[in-house]
């Protein structure tokens, strides 16, 4: 009883707190000093037409670079936590239903055209809505229809890994390089910046953003792969 | 000022997004199966993205990325807010791996102690 009352009374305080975000979010006539200044700024200092991708890439790229290492933190548990060893017989005993001809089929005609359109999604993350960790998702959707179709299977984990560490360490060297050759860590210019709308523009923002997003659809395959629980 | 005006006013992203996050906090309380907190945990982050996401919304403005509607000058004057925007991509990315993490440790509990419930482990709920 005693926590049946608790409980209203915290999510009526949640509530009383979140009335007041129901009537001014969004009521702002203009965006503040910072964002104005992102507005302004990333199109002349990176020629990046998605000023997003600019902010998340650039301005905020340490928290980007750490956002991508919690990503690893917790792939790196998933994957201790869910061995077939510590899972214990009971777990890799069940009987797994076969799928069918239909999923099979279906699987390796749209396998190609998903890892198509991520690396699309990633590449074009500086000009378009999208990027890096989107991109990463849709490649490791390929990963899971594979893993669907054929559940048996499992995945290459040297592949994986070798994947996962190359692109991490070629993020923290791109990194690098802005200090050698711009301004500081992960500045962009370190590559000519080019014109607003082109592929090859706003310096190491596609290149960076391409490397977190083989990353992150690596990491992501690694989760699913190890939730299916028989792994070694 | 009548109801219908209040009523009115408010922002419906941000209204929708309060309800959700409410509907997630009385998951994560109230409800015993360590599986439907660890949803309800997802479901609350949900809410949460969409109230920030409605906090940098500007009505009348499109979105920061620039082409042939909003070019580099006019962008201050024609753009919604990019900040909220950038922090909710990080969200997202974050809560996806904390939520795998969370699934996980109740698929090893559950193995090991062969139920998903919070009161069957002890004293771990009030």
């Amino acid at each position: 009883m005693m926590r049946k009352v608790l409980v209203v009374l915290a999510v009526l305080g949640f509530a009383l707190a979140l009335l007041p975000l129901a009537y001014e979010a969004g009521v702002a006539g203009k965006p503040g000093d910072l964002a104005s200044a992102y507005l302004d700024r990333s199109p002349k200092d990176f020629a990046a037409a998605n000023v997003v991708t600019a902010i998340v890439v650039s301005y905020r790229g340490f928290d980007t670079l750490g956002e991508v290492a919690v990503l690893f933190a917790a792939t790196a548990g998933v994957g201790a936590l869910l061995t077939r060893k510590r899972m214990g017989p009971s777990a890799t005993g069940g009987k797994r239903t076969e799928s069918t001809e239909i999923l099979r089929t279906a699987a390796g005609l749209l396998t190609g055209l998903l890892v198509m359109f991520g690396a699309y999604i990633f590449l074009h993350g500086h000009l378009t809505p999208g990027g890096g960790f989107q991109g990463g998702v849709v490649i490791a959707t390929a990963v899971l229809l594979n893993l669907l179709a054929a559940p048996r299977s499992h995945l290459a984990h040297g592949a994986v890994t070798v994947v996962e560490s190359l692109s991490g360490a070629v993020y923290v060297a791109l990194g690098l390089l802005g200090i050698y050759l711009a301004r500081g860590f992960l500045d962009p210019r370190a590559l000519p910046i080019g014109k607003i709308g082109a592929l090859a523009s706003a310096g190491t923002i596609p290149l960076i953003y391409s490397v977190i997003g083989l990353k992150v659809g690596a990491e992501l395959s690694a989760i699913l792969d190890a939730l299916k629980g028989d792994r070694e | 000022m009548n109801i219908l005006e209040l009523l009115g006013r408010i922002n419906p992203v941000a209204a929708s997004g309060s309800v959700v996050v409410l509907v997630g906090l009385w998951g994560v309380l109230a409800r015993p199966n360590l599986f439907k907190i660890a949803i309800a945990f997802s479901i609350m982050e949900t809410g949460v993205n969409l109230v920030i996401l409605s906090v940098g919304y500007i009505r009348g403005r499109t979105a920061p990325i620039l082409d042939s509607a909003a070019d580099a000058e006019t962008a201050v004057r024609t753009m919604t807010d990019p900040v909220p925007q950038a922090l909710v991509l990080t969200a997202i990315v974050i809560g996806l791996a904390v939520t795998a993490l969370m699934l996980s440790y109740v698929v090893r509990l559950k193995t090991a102690g062969g139920c998903s419930s919070v009161e069957a482990h002890g004293d771990e709920k009030w």
